[in-house]
């Protein structure tokens, strides 16, 4: 029997704000238990919701970089259910009109690529965490509670495990781009649940699926969803039926294993949010979004491949983080060598971040002081090993490396009139050397460059040496 | 006779003229109220120190003459939240609660020097027509003691009406203003829906609930409300719209004006000595220089059906906080958190509250929804396109505030639907969120009877410029109640 695959993915998505969703609450990540809560995170009576607009914005934004038709006319839903690190037995969402619907993102699967439905988008506010202490007691933190959150829900477009990655490899990248999230997936302001069912190909109707939970990276997505296809199967195969599950991957044996059997649809008795009037989506507020939606990248792609003249690897690898891209665009606008810049980035600057384990934004480096550098080279000034070093010193330091070339001396001697009198002097001192050169012994060439360069302290330039130095060997 | 059976205005003078200090008001009122509590029973919390502390601090600067409120102690329903002073919105659940904030419109008050001298019962929660379902105690009609003063902020209306209080704040949700002011014979707004802030109003009903004012007279109860009103940030609900002076419209002219009566508000429901007030009311106006003509308010006979769906689902939700977990009341016999949630719950709210979150709950259930919590929102949109076609051509409508005087105590509590059909003429206007409210008109067999005027959204004015002329020209305001009845 052949199976065929359905996978559905449900992405919660921290929006990057400074306040709660419909708080005044402060919101950051790792402060004290329960500090960044006001009596609206408490559930206190009395209080009331207002909205975040700034979050809803965000949305919006992350909508439309995912095609999206966005809602002009909406409002709040309550979903009512009582658990304790959700203060007011309700969480205020979007349920009968979401933020947006009808979305997509292109995929690149195996050189191939997949346009994969999104049904909808909408925010919410994220519940507070609860704790088991050693003591017997539980502890509820409410920090997080009513952060704002998008939640993107897919089409269940998917069929692979590897399309279910580059689905979430992708939506990362774009939402990265909106600059909406941080999209971290170690800090959990990205979280991913999948639907995945299995049915006989040609089969009319879905397979009963699992949802899996504690995905804690791509990665443990994808091998998730292997290990349940595989499982699933093997059910069906067996002549077993399956269950609705909700299962729990176990990063160590990379299987899944039950957490509970889903007894008919939990009730949640949606209704709309009272404490906060309808929403309309002005003409002006969506143009300003659409004005303000970087360039996603796909489309920067396309561009450093056209008009940058890099190759595909290139812009892919680029185009990873808005930081990198941004940082990209902004060495080449202050004059360097497109194809140089990205070796650097590529090159010496990814392996320093690898090395360090720290983001670009946490270096010294400046896109100017990079393409400084890059251009000293070009114009001979330095050399590549003295490059290395000057790399070292401008990611650590705000330093501008011309000034500090000069100042410790690394310049490389360029200059015709000072290196002349220098070789003329060693080959003086060498008749040896320029016989066994007439003799047709090109090694007697590396011998003299290297009295060269001993003699230079290395800061000779090694293409003017060796120019100048055939120039007074053929004279003699 | 005291102060308090005296108006703002009149207070006010003796206040600016030096003749009466602050500290003097709040200690005659603390007298008053330990006088007449035993048998009124309208407060649950008296604030003593705080209010002698608020007077002292009055007495120490000199009283603006402008500011009617300074020195005023004002009596609060105790589902407002008053920084540091329990709140229990009569409930078990929250009997030792002691909120960290003041309502806004506790803090408006506060603003204006007013002075917080207690909280007043109430029906657990603001769900009841008679504050009998208050889990702590009765409160008494001061007309009547064997009667209810109505509900649900049967408190604050019986300790203006008994004197305690020249002012005191409620909450109305389908008409627990409007009918405890009938009962009590005093004057109760229901603003329009967001012209007073709900921050810190422990929430019923979030799309119907209001805050108002109660007060004997209706130049005072414009007075605090002007106070209380205005746009707030942190109720996205308020109206970020200017708020007009309120006693400017007193003037006591109201010729030309086009008042309508509904049909449907002096059908057969109402009791005839009820009615009889309410013509007579009708009369007075039209020789006051308003039209006056009969229109229809077709789908008012459905409010109450549609009030119990829309309420009580809001409420189930609203009231699902009190969960044990972080304040209010939490079962000492809880091992397990499903024993925090449901003995928390079973023990903490009394039958009334527990009645309609199940049918709040019911109404919003999977499969039900669409039949009940929906179409009740289709039918709300019809009681309001109504009220826009009347309002096309006129500028208030009148009728009776409630079908009958007050009742016993006792006697509807076991009966909720009866009980609810109490409220049938005053639900309409919180469906609709038209400012109401209900003026003196008269006794019937001792007891008083209420004149209610709807106004259109957010135009207090009218309502209280005809309250304002019928009350000059009919003295029923200065009716004071004869306290019988009672053990005694």
């Amino acid at each position: 029997m052949n199976f065929e695959t359905t996978i559905g993915l449900e992405v919660h998505i921290e929006l990057k704000t400074n306040s709660k969703m419909y708080s005044p609450s402060p919101v950051n990540y790792g402060a004290e238990p329960n500090t960044n809560t006001n009596v609206i995170d408490w559930g206190y009576p009395g209080t009331l919701p207002t909205l975040n607009k700034g979050a809803y914005t965000l949305g919006m934004m992350v909508a439309t970089a995912l095609h999206a038709d966005i809602a002009r006319d909406t409002h709040f839903d309550r979903k009512n259910y009582f658990y304790p690190d959700n203060p007011k037995a309700y969480q205020i969402t979007q349920y009968e009109q979401p933020l947006g619907k009808d979305g997509y993102i292109e995929v690149q699967v195996d050189g191939h690529t997949k346009k994969i439905g999104i049904a909808e988008l909408h925010v919410e506010e994220d519940a507070g965490k609860n704790t088991h202490g050693s003591d017997g007691y539980s502890y509820v933190d409410l920090n997080r509670q009513g952060t704002a959150l998008i939640e993107i829900v897919s089409k269940p477009d998917m069929s692979t495990p590897e399309e279910a990655y580059a689905y979430l490899e992708t939506l990362r990248q774009i939402v990265q781009f909106t600059g909406a999230s941080d999209v971290k997936m170690e800090e959990g302001s990205m979280r991913v649940d999948t639907n995945i069912s299995v049915r006989p190909i040609g089969a009319k109707q879905y397979g009963i699926k699992s949802e899996l939970k504690n995905l804690n990276s791509f990665n443990h997505v994808r091998l998730g969803l292997a290990y349940e296809i595989k499982r699933q199967s093997q059910l069906l195969i067996a002549g077993e039926t399956i269950r609705p599950e909700t299962r729990r991957f176990d990063e160590k044996t990379g299987e899944t294993f039950l957490m509970r059997v889903k007894t008919g649809a939990d009730d949640y008795r949606y209704f709309p949010e009272p404490d906060l009037p309808p929403l309309h989506i002005g003409d002006d507020w969506l143009q300003t979004v659409q004005d303000n939606l970087p360039e996603m990248p796909a489309k920067r792609r396309a561009r450093y491949v056209d008009q940058l003249g890099l190759p595909e690897y290139d812009a892919g690898v680029l185009t990873n983080t808005k930081e990198m891209s941004d940082f990209f665009e902004a060495a080449v606008a202050d004059g360097a060598a497109p194809k140089q810049v990205s070796n650097w980035l590529m090159g010496e600057v990814n392996a320093y971040l690898n090395d360090q384990q720290i983001d670009l934004q946490e270096t010294a480096l400046t896109p100017a002081h990079l393409a400084q550098m890059i251009n000293l080279i070009k114009d001979g000034v330095i050399s590549s090993k003295i490059a290395k070093k000057v790399f070292q010193e401008i990611i650590q330091n705000d330093t501008d490396p011309k000034a500090w070339v000069e100042a410790k001396g690394m310049v490389q001697l360029s200059d015709p009139a000072k290196l002349t009198p220098i070789i003329t002097g060693i080959l003086d001192d060498n008749q040896q050397s320029i016989d066994d050169f007439k003799n047709g012994k090109d090694r007697a060439v590396g011998f003299l460059v290297g009295k060269i360069m001993k003699e230079t302290r290395g800061q000779a330039n090694p293409k003017v040496v060796n120019d100048l130095l055939m120039a007074e060997l053929n004279k003699r | 006779m005291n102060y308090l059976y005296e108006d703002l205005q009149s207070i006010h003078a003796k206040l600016v003229a030096g003749d009466l200090s602050a500290t003097q008001l709040v200690t005659e009122t603390l007298a008053e109220i330990e006088k007449k509590e035993p048998q009124v029973d309208a407060f649950l919390t008296i604030d003593e120190a705080g209010a002698q502390a608020a007077a002292a601090q009055v007495d120490a600067k000199p009283i603006a003459t402008d500011n009617l409120l300074a020195g005023m102690p004002i009596g609060i329903k105790d589902n407002l939240l008053t920084d540091g002073v329990t709140t229990t919105a009569a409930s078990k659940m929250l009997a030792n609660f002691k909120p960290v904030f003041d309502a806004t419109v506790v803090e408006k008050l506060k603003a204006k020097d007013a002075i917080m001298i207690g909280k007043n019962n109430l029906d657990e929660f603001a769900m009841g027509s008679s504050t009998e379902t208050s889990a702590f105690k009765k409160t008494k009609n001061p007309w009547n003691l064997d009667k209810v003063p109505g509900g649900s902020s049967g408190g604050s209306a019986a300790a203006v009406a008994a004197g305690e209080v020249v002012a005191s704040l409620g909450t109305d949700t389908g008409g627990s203003i409007r009918q405890p002011a009938a009962f009590n014979g005093i004057v109760g707004i229901k603003p329009t829906y967001g012209r007073v802030s709900r921050w810190g109003a422990i929430a019923f009903a979030s799309s119907l609930d209001q805050v108002g004012v109660f007060s004997r007279t209706v130049a005072d109860n414009a007075t605090v409300l002007q106070a209380i009103s205005g746009h707030d940030e942190k109720d996205s609900t308020s109206a970020d719209i200017p708020v007009p002076d309120f006693r400017a419209a007193l003037d006591g002219n109201i010729k030309g004006m086009k008042i309508a009566v509904a049909k449907e508000y002096m059908a057969e429901g109402v009791a005839p000595g009820v009615k009889a007030q309410i013509e007579t009311a009708i009369d007075t106006l039209r020789s006051l220089g308003a039209t006056v003509d009969e229109v229809s308010l077709p789908n008012s006979k459905y409010a109450v059906q549609i009030y119990y769906i829309i309420a009580s689902s809001e409420a189930s939700s609203n009231l699902s906080r009190f969960d044990g977990i972080r304040y209010g009341y939490r079962s000492p016999e809880a091992k397990t958190l499903e024993d925090v949630y449901v003995k928390s719950r079973s023990e903490g709210f009394g039958h009334e509250v527990k009645r309609r979150i199940m049918l709040g709950t019911f109404a919003l259930s999977s499969g039900f929804y669409d039949a009940y919590f929906k179409k009740a929102g289709q039918v709300r949109t019809l009681v309001i396109r109504d009220f826009e076609k009347v309002f096309a051509d006129y500028d208030l409508v009148v009728g009776p505030t409630t079908p009958t005087t007050a009742f016993d105590l006792g006697r509807k509590v076991t009966d909720p639907v009866t009980m609810y059909m109490n409220d049938i003429l005053t639900i309409p206007a919180n469906m609709a969120g038209l400012p109401a409210m209900s003026v003196p008109a008269g006794l019937v067999d001792g007891l008083p009877v209420g004149l209610q005027i709807i106004g259109k959204a957010f135009d207090e004015e009218a309502v209280y410029r005809v309250g304002y002329a019928f009350e000059q020209a009919t003295g029923f305001s200065k009716n004071v109640p004869s306290f019988k009845g009672g053990k005694a």
